[in-house]
């Protein structure tokens, strides 16, 4: 089985510095691409791998590049950033990849900004992550230094500058136009879109905002071609991904394995399943922000359009187990706890109804919850459902919330039945 | 005031971007790096040098968890509250961290040696739970694992 994005990283020693990167195979699609590519050619070129958006969205990422405007007319200077604002509750996939290899994603980013023809390029950083912020402005250095970064990249005539921004902390800083606000100096709240980042992004720039784990995937689509890259899958969307699982299972991690494999397979097999005295009662399959999955689901494909059907949505790739153990109405009160205090208080239902929605489970798991309390729950899911906010993340916050309801009702019922939480 | 050389580390940032307000959210960073916090001077201070409002620079600096706009301790220890830490222990450590430094969430101890903050999820769901001082990273953190971890910090 092939794994191209982690082969090279090994949790027991120092990432590979730029010439060992080199050794690897390491830039050399830089060296492709700048020796006589077009910029169209390599649109296309990812547009026919199928790579979708890692970040959470599943767009294809060739036709996200293709809407930026090209050409002696297109305005300049042109944008392309990497979102490494990692924050989704329970998602921890990136940080191995900047921490692992930072030069796959300098390289990504390079190829990702010759394809859009952007001049500058920047990191977008989580503020936690020290080690990888260390580690990329080493490895920037370095590429500078080796010319594959600033003016005139490897005598092409295609000049790049690269930044590492490190972020003060907020979650909503991942959305891709709040990013773009963070980067402007302002406060990180979403904007309206259209104008969408490729026509008006960054200073009112063309832009391209673009995860981790996509940019890494663009070198080795480049060396081996689309029909290679789709190959790796188990689905119809191409590549491998990087899937984690996290909570009371054996052996908690992160695997790059082909786009597709079973849930069952993950907790089971990747993860050793469930710690002993444990039963699997519930997962999020791909972060806080995605519905709730049982133990019917469990072999189902962990692709976009197979965990769509299932009612939930791939997200990150990075699972969290709800055990037996756990109170499904706490679970819930914890992760509303996390999206009320994370709105950017924009607009008026997710800054209203969010902590609303936290304060009525706080009551429900005290034991001083009533029936009624239920309906509030289940009518908020409506009004702070898709269309009638102005970002995604209230209809995300929704999401488990109103799966959990779905799954979980009798554990909700007997909160109030018993006057106290059944799991104390 | 701003001293000689935070204005040094703010003039490189406004080097980088097209217009001097942009660079706001670094000036904020540089300010707390030097003095550990942000007063209602430095406030000032950072937008007269922007040539911006005061109220628009305290609308950045509030609105992002990490700039702080009190005196924090000489050491803050964010501990992660997100949906795998919680599952997997949080409370018991948040419990644990309450009785050994008398303090709860957002507090400083009499001390002043520890501020404790809660974080959204660290990124280390895999050794939850977790939680960070300063710069260091603790995972797979139990209660009696504290002492040896504080003991660090003086």
């Amino acid at each position: 089985m092939e794994r191209p994005l982690t082969k090279n990283i090994h949790p027991d020693r120092p990432p590979l510095n730029l010439k060992e990167y080199e050794m690897t195979g390491g830039y050399a699609a830089v060296r492709k691409v700048c020796g006589g590519m077009s910029p169209a050619a390599l649109q296309k070129l990812v547009q026919d791998s199928n790579l979708k958006g890692r970040g959470g969205a599943g767009f294809n990422t060739g036709i996200k590049w293709s809407l930026i405007p090209m050409g002696d007319q297109a305005p300049h200077p042109k944008y392309l950033i990497a979102n490494a604002d990692e924050m989704e509750p329970g998602t921890f996939k990136d940080r191995l990849l900047l921490e692992g290899n930072p030069h796959q994603l300098i390289e990504g980013m390079i190829l990702a900004a010759y394809a859009i023809q952007a001049e500058i390029s920047y990191v977008f950083l989580r503020w936690a992550y020290h080690k990888a912020a260390d580690l990329l402005r080493k490895s920037i250095q370095e590429a500078y230094d080796a010319g594959y970064l600033g003016r005139d990249i490897l005598g092409s005539g295609f000049h790049l500058d690269m930044y590492l921004h490190t972020g003060v902390g907020r979650y909503i800083c991942g959305e891709e136009t709040a990013l773009l606000n963070a980067l402007e100096g302002k406060r990180a709240m979403p904007r309206a879109k259209p104008p969408f980042p490729q026509i008006s992004g960054l200073f009112g720039k063309p832009t391209i905002v673009n995860n981790v784990e996509t940019l890494c995937c663009v070198p080795h689509i480049v060396n081996n071609g689309a029909d290679w890259f789709k190959g790796l899958s188990y689905s119809e969307d191409g590549g491998t991904k990087l899937y984690g699982v996290s909570g009371k299972v054996k052996r908690p991690g992160t695997w790059e394995l082909p786009m597709g494999v079973t849930m069952r397979e993950l907790i089971e097999e990747h993860a050793g399943g469930m710690k002993n005295g444990f039963g699997l009662k519930g997962v999020l399959p791909g972060g806080a922000s995605t519905d709730f999955l049982t133990t019917q689901h469990l072999d189902i494909k962990m692709d976009y359009k197979s965990v769509t059907a299932a009612g939930s949505r791939l997200g990150t790739g990075t699972m969290i187990v709800m055990d037996n153990g756990t109170c499904p109405v706490g679970f819930v009160h914890n992760l509303q706890h996390f999206f009320a205090q994370e709105s950017c208080g924009w607009c008026t239902p997710c800054r209203e109804g969010l902590p609303w929605v936290e304060k009525i489970l706080l009551s429900l798991e005290k034991g001083e919850g009533t029936p009624e309390d239920i309906e509030l729950l289940k009518m908020h899911t409506q009004l702070l459902g898709p269309g009638n906010t102005f970002c995604a993340l209230a209809p995300g916050a929704m999401e488990p919330l109103q799966s959990a309801l779905k799954y979980f009702h009798e554990d909700f019922e007997k909160h109030i039945e018993y006057k106290k939480c059944p799991y104390d | 005031m701003l001293t000689a050389i935070e204005k040094q580390e703010i003039d490189h940032e406004i080097s980088l971007v097209p217009y001097k307000r942009a660079s706001v959210i670094e000036a904020l960073k540089i300010v707390q790096q030097h003095r550990g916090w942000v007063s209602d001077e430095s406030v000032e201070a950072i937008a007269d040098y922007l040539e911006i409002s005061a109220a628009e620079v305290d609308s950045v600096a509030t609105f992002y968890n990490l700039i702080f706009r009190r005196p924090v301790g000489r050491h803050v220890i964010l501990l992660c509250d997100s949906i795998s830490c919680y599952v997997m222990g949080y409370r018991a450590l948040y419990k644990a961290l309450e009785e050994k430094l008398h303090i709860h969430m957002g507090e400083t101890s009499a001390d002043e040696r520890f501020t404790l903050l809660p974080n959204a999820c660290l990124g280390c769901c895999d050794h939850a739970p977790a939680l960070m001082i300063d710069k260091d990273l603790y995972s797979d953190v139990a209660p009696a694992m504290l002492d040896d971890i504080l003991k660090k910090y003086a």
